[in-house]
C-alpha cells in the first residue's frame, strides 16, 4: 500500500506528508513507524510534501508532540486533517 | 553490514593518521595573502588555495581559535603537504611550526620586505616540489578503525528526522562499535532535544561538560536575539521544508547520534580528539563553518544529510549527502551521494540505509569523489568569536 504521510510514534499529534500534491478533501494512508501499523483519514488543506497535518485535535495551548516530544505551543485550536505549521504552532523557546 | 574490520585505501601520513585524501594546500594566514596563494595555486597544478576572510587584529580566544583551525587544516591528513603564506614572518611560522608538528612537508612565505612577486615566485617553486612528492605517496590498506567521521546536517526538513538524519546515526552505532572516532555538534539545534543528548553522555563528568556549553551557547542567544529567531532558526528553508519550531528541527538532528553511541567526551571548537569513540563539539550550527571545524579536529570523512539541498562541500574534506526527499531527489540530484527515499516508501529499512551509506563511505574513503567533489564545491569559513581589536 503507498503511504501519503508518515507519523513518527504512537502518541504524536502529527503527521509528515511524504508525497507532493496532496489536496484538501483527500483520504490519506498513514504509516506509523512506531508499531509499523498504518491509519487512514481525510485531510482538509492542501499539504505540501514534508509539511505536517494534524492527526489529532488539538486545543490552543496545547503540546504539539513529535518524536514523543513536545515541539512547541498551539496558537489556535487546531482540527485533526489541518496543515500544521508556523501560523498556527510557536516554539515554546527563545 | 559488519563494517567492523573492514578494510580501505588510505594515506598513511609521517605522524600515523590516515588520510583519504593527498591534497597540496596553498594557506593563507590572512586576508590579504588569499591574492598571493590564489596566484601559486594557479602557477602550479595540482595545488588548492584555501582563501579565508579573517586573520588580522584578532586577540584572545578569537585568535586562539584562528590559529587552532589553520594549523588543523595543515595538520589534517586528507593534506599531504602545506605552503604557508602570510604578511609577516610572525603569525606564519606561527602556522608553520604547529603544523610542522605532525612530521608532513610544510613551509611558510612572508609578504613584507619580499612583494607578491618575489613571494609567489619563491612558494611556487616549493609548490612544484611538494606535488611532485604528493604524487608518488602511495595508498595502502588500514582499518575502518583508523577512519575519523564527522557529521552536521543542513537545510533539513521532516524527511530528514524521519529518514537520512536516523540513516546517519545507524551509519554512526555500527562505526562507534568498530572503534571509530566520530563528532556531532551544532549546540544551538539541540535546543528542545538538550536533554536526550546529556542523557547520552557517558559519565557524570561529560554531561556537566555537555550542558555547560550548551547553557552558554543558549544564553549568548538570549543577549542577542530581536526576535524568535523563526527564518534564522529554523531557517526559511527549514521552514519551506515543512519545520515549524526549533525543539522539532532539534529532535531530527538529534538522530544522526544513532541508538547505541555515547557521547565519550566534549571539545571546543576545532579541537581534536584524544581517543575514539563519539565526541560533541560545541560549534556553530551554519553548515559552512561546523565542517570547516571538523576539518580542522583531523576529521577525513563528513556525513551530511540533507532536506531541501544543501551543496555545501569543503576543500580537504569529502563531504557525502544523504537525502530522503523525493521532491530534492527529482530537482537537485546531482548533489546527492546516497539516495534514501525508499525508506519514506517503506521500500527500504534504516539498516539496509545505514549498510548503503557505509558502503559509499567505503568507496569515498578508498577515492571516489563525492557529488561536492565533482561540482567544486570548497567552502571553508572559519568561526569567528567576536570583533577584531
Amino acid at each position: 500500500m503507498s503511504i501519503d504521510f508518515v507519523v513518527h510514534d504512537a502518541d504524536d499529534s502529527v503527521g509528515v506528508a511524504v508525497v507532493e500534491g496532496i489536496q484538501a478533501g483527500q483520504e490519506l494512508t498513514g504509516w506509523v513507524m512506531q508499531g509499523d501499523r498504518t491509519i487512514t483519514f481525510t485531510v482538509s488543506d492542501s499539504i505540501p510534501i514534508g509539511h505536517k497535518l494534524a492527526i489529532r485535535d488539538l486545543a490552543e495551548d496545547d503540546a504539539v508532540m513529535k518524536y514523543s516530544v513536545d515541539i512547541g505551543r498551539a496558537i489556535k485550536p487546531i482540527e485533526k486533517g489541518e496543515h500544521l505549521h508556523v501560523h498556527n504552532v510557536k516554539t515554546k523557546r527563545w | 553490514m559488519e563494517i567492523k574490520g573492514r578494510k580501505f585505501l588510505g594515506y598513511r601520513r609521517e605522524n600515523g593518521r590516515v588520510g583519504v585524501r593527498n591534497h597540496v594546500i596553498v594557506l593563507p594566514v590572512d586576508d590579504i595573502s588569499n591574492a598571493a596563494a590564489e596566484a601559486v595555486a594557479n602557477n602550479i597544478k595540482g595545488t588548492m588555495a584555501l582563501p579565508h576572510a579573517y586573520g588580522r587584529l584578532q586577540f584572545g580566544a578569537d585568535l586562539d581559535l584562528h590559529f587552532r583551525t589553520l594549523i588543523g587544516i595543515g595538520s589534517n591528513p586528507n593534506v599531504a603537504a602545506v605552503i604557508v603564506i602570510g604578511i609577516e614572518p610572525g603569525w606564519t611560522n606561527k602556522v608553520v611550526d604547529g603544523i610542522k608538528a605532525t612530521g608532513k612537508p610544510v613551509e611558510g612565505f612572508w609578504i613584507e620586505q619580499n612583494g607578491d612577486h618575489n613571494t609567489i615566485c619563491a612558494a611556487s617553486k616549493k609548490a612544484k616540489e611538494f606535488v611532485q612528492h604528493a604524487s608518488e605517496l602511495q595508498r595502502e590498506e588500514c582499518d575502518i578503525n583508523e577512519l575519523w567521521v564527522s557529521t552536521k546536517c543542513g537545510e533539513s526538513d521532516t524527511t530528514s528526522g524521519l529518514a537520512s538524519c536516523p540513516t546517519t546515526g545507524n551509519a554512526f552505532d555500527k562505526l562507534y562499535d568498530a572503534g571509530c572516532t566520530l563528532v556531532f555538534g551544532e549546540t544551538s539545534e539541540l535546543t528542545g532535544g538538550e536533554h536526550l543528548v546529556a542523557e547520552r553522555c557517558a559519565t557524570p563528568k561529560v554531561r556537566e561538560q555537555f550542558q555547560a556549553m550548551f547553557d552558554r551557547y543558549s544564553d549568548m542567544i538570549d543577549r542577542y536575539k530581536t526576535s524568535d529567531l523563526s527564518e534564522s532558526q529554523p531557517t526559511k528553508g527549514n521552514i519551506e521544508g515543512g519545520l515549524t519550531t526549533i525543539e522539532e528541527k532539534a529532535l531530527g538532528n538529534i538522530q544522526k547520534i544513532g541508538k547505541r553511541c555515547q557521547v565519550d567526551g566534549v571539545l571546543d571548537k576545532a579541537e581534536a580528539p584524544t581517543g575514539a569513540g563519539l565526541w560533541f563539539m560545541d560549534s556553530s550550527s551554519a553548515a559552512a563553518e561546523m565542517v570547516t571545524l571538523c576539518a580542522a579536529a583531523g576529521y577525513v570523512v563528513h556525513y551530511f544529510p540533507t532536506g531541501q539541498g544543501n551543496v555545501i562541500g569543503n576543500p580537504i574534506l569529502p563531504v557525502i549527502k544523504v537525502c530522503a526527499n523525493p521532491r530534492t531527489m527529482r530537482t537537485m540530484s546531482e548533489h546527492i551521494d546516497v539516495d534514501v527515499t525508499h525508506i519514506l516508501r517503506r521500500e527500504m529499512d534504516m539498516d539496509q540505509a545505514g549498510d548503503a551509506l557505509l558502503e559509499m563511505t567505503l568507496r569515498t574513503a578508498n577515492g571516489r569523489h563525492t557529488a561536492a567533489e565533482a561540482l567544486g564545491h570548497r567552502e571553508f569559513v572559519m568561526t569567528r568569536l567576536y570583533e577584531s581589536a
